[in-house]
């Protein structure tokens, strides 16, 4: 299991779009992903709990892999979430 | 006559018929079921059918209104993906339908967004979430929607609009939009602002409209219905003046900022943010001639990391697509404080610690910004240019530490450009001196609002001093010329960004002078484009 985390600095916070360019990202790995922000722990891999997540900027995000790829599963998600939160 | 008031997002006047928006209700029922492995492959035909035609939206939207309207339709085929867990769930665990499955997951998802009520965007894409359930409960049935054509043009008048039927409809026949739900927020908004007609939403109208006479007032956010003829005659006139307007600008875009005689003038444009670029490319801007990087640490509670700033500059040179963008380092101090850098009061802060005086103080500050900057040029056309310049030192040391910038980028085997380098002239001191700074430098910027302030020693806040105020005073006037002139000696362009630039009485002089570039706020572009075409 692997944990990552990472501060949102987009004064946007999460909009569709981005959530589903996150999603899609985690859906290319086997690995149970999961993100959290401190109060929900929600499926990395479905656009709309992810959206429930109200993200905002500042907010920190905890997020867990486990599985068979988590390692390449964790570079991924990071950079999904550097290039769009 | 009735009027009702709504929320605008569009200022522009529209006068014609009204017409309802017809909708195919989607009644769904309850049905039992028992064979549920069949209903969940039937769901699963009616998805794979949905998929297709949000596809197919895509691609027309694309193609009409462009990429940043057809992204919605890739959100609606991932907000679609998301569905199958929960109808699958419903319709196994309680043996029902899947047209009920999926109506009951479309309002649990609609539900969790409308919740959240401290984010207006999450909330308008309950609209989005409704539209993939209706689209799949629809493909279920037999028979679509009924077709809304428009024989002639009109005010179409809507509870609320889906972005798949705004996307569907004939828009050349649509003058404005009317909803009696919706948000500036939602997609019809946004779709009016890019077709740049009237929009209004949350408009209390009565069902009672369709095909009588009506105006649209965008400015007042007011539906009128029946007007009376004085009404209609005032706003027949609004409409005309507007239309002349448009039609003007439209001639205008487009074409060259040049004199009879064939002299060009670059008419670039002034921007506080990357928000504004929309009004940039609107209104047909050569470049950007000031781009004000203040708002990247006025907006943060913390200095903006490196990283933060690259990403905002390379936007606004990939938008600007290989034009020339002008940005101005960092200008804070005097009337723009940032709670970060604590600075001290001053007694006298226009005269004070600020902008390329921080900068060569803080030159931790200085060089992140830079860093920035130079690794955004490899994206684009950018320019730097330096604020309050007073002395030749402090455009020398500037220049040292971009070069040290540069070395640290070569060694980490960092794309840059080699960017052009400005500044602002924008005090006395660098009037008299510019034939030296000239040397230094590819261009002078003249901010003509400080430059006037400390020409004529006046606070322009200060009511009590409007007497003796001439925004036009010949000594302000004779010190742009006296920089024109001494940039050109050196081979130095020249521009003005300060409100001079805009103001109508005084393009002919500048261009008379030899100014090179004028740049200001977008909305001012075209018009004094007109005035430069129409000079010899």
């Amino acid at each position: 299991m692997k944990k990552l985390k990472y501060t949102v600095t987009d004064p946007k916070g999460m909009h569709a779009r981005p959530a589903g360019i996150l999603a899609a990202a985690a859906k290319e790995y086997d690995s149970e992903i999961t993100v959290s922000n401190g109060t929900d722990e929600v499926d990395m891999k479905k656009i709309l709990p992810l959206m429930g997540l109200a993200v905002s900027k500042g907010d920190d995000l905890i997020v867990t892999l486990d599985g068979p790829d988590e390692d390449a599963a964790a570079d991924a998600v990071a950079k999904a979430l550097k290039e769009n939160f | 006559m009735e009027v009702f008031e709504g929320k605008s997002s569009f200022k522009g006047v529209a006068i014609g018929k009204i017409a309802e928006m017809k909708k195919a209700e989607t009644v769904v029922r309850r049905t039992h079921v028992d064979d549920v492995d069949a209903e969940i492959a039937r769901y699963h035909k009616a998805k794979e059918q949905a998929q297709a035609e949000i596809g197919e939206l895509h691609d027309k939207a694309m193609k009409e209104v462009g990429e940043a309207q057809a992204e919605i339709f890739e959100v609606h085929a991932m907000f679609l993906d998301d569905f199958d867990d929960s109808v699958e769930n419903i319709i196994r665990e309680q043996n029902v339908n899947a047209e009920y499955a999926v109506a009951t997951t479309g309002d649990n998802t609609a539900a969790m967004l409308a919740a959240m009520d401290d984010n207006p965007y999450m909330q308008a894409r309950q609209t989005d979430v409704k539209d993939v359930a209706d689209r799949v409960i629809r493909d279920m049935s037999e028979g679509g929607g009924e077709a809304n054509t428009f024989t002639e043009n009109v005010i179409l008048v809507a509870d609320d609009l889906a972005p798949s039927e705004t996307v569907q409809l004939d828009k050349d026949k649509v003058l404005a939009f009317v909803t009696r739900q919706g948000s500036t927020n939602s997609h019809t908004a946004i779709l009016a602002r890019t077709m740049s007609i009237p929009a209004l939403c949350q408009t209390p109208v009565t069902k009672d409209v369709d095909g009588k006479m009506g105006i649209v007032d965008g400015m007042e956010g007011k539906l009128i219905v029946d007007p009376d003829e004085a009404t209609l005659e005032k706003y027949t006139k609004a409409a005309e003046a507007e239309a002349e307007k448009k039609r003007l600008l439209k001639e205008l875009k487009g074409k060259e900022t040049v004199t009879k005689s064939g002299r060009k003038i670059k008419l670039y444009a002034n921007i506080g943010g990357i928000g504004d670029l929309n009004f940039v490319l609107e209104n047909d801007a050569a470049g950007v001639g000031l781009f004000r990087s203040e708002f990247l640490y006025l907006q943060s509670n913390d200095y903006p990391t490196e990283e933060e700033q690259f990403k905002a500059y390379r936007t606004v040179a990939e938008m600007m697509a290989g034009k020339e963008v002008v940005v101005r380092t960092l200008d804070i101090g005097a009337d723009k404080q940032v709670d970060y850098f604590k600075l001290d009061k001053e007694d006298n802060p226009a005269l004070g610690f600020r902008a390329i005086r921080i900068c060569l103080t803080r030159e931790e500050v200085f060089k992140t910004q830079l860093r920035a900057l130079y690794r955004a040029s490899a994206y684009g056309n950018i320019d730097i240019m330096f604020p309050m310049i007073t002395s030749v030192w402090e455009v020398e040391k500037a220049k040292a530490i971009c070069e040290e910038v540069k070395d640290e980028l070569t060694a980490q085997h960092i794309p840059f450009k080699d960017v052009p380098i400005g500044i602002m002239i924008e005090t006395p001191a660098a009037v008299m001196i510019a034939d030296e700074l000239a040397e230094l430098v590819d261009f002078f910027s003249i901010g003509t609002n400080d430059l006037t302030q400390y020409t004529l020693a006046i606070d322009r806040q200060n009511q009590h001093l409007e007497r003796f105020f001439n925004a036009h005073h010949p000594a302000v006037l004779r010190e742009i010329q006296m920089t024109i002139e001494a940039g050109h000696r050196h081979n130095t362009w020249v521009g003005i960004c300060g409100e001079l630039g805009a103001d109508p009485e005084l393009t002919e002089q500048f261009v008379k002078w030899g100014i090179d570039e004028l740049s200001m706020s977008p909305s001012s572009i075209l018009p004094v484009r007109q005035i430069i075409r129409n000079m010899d």
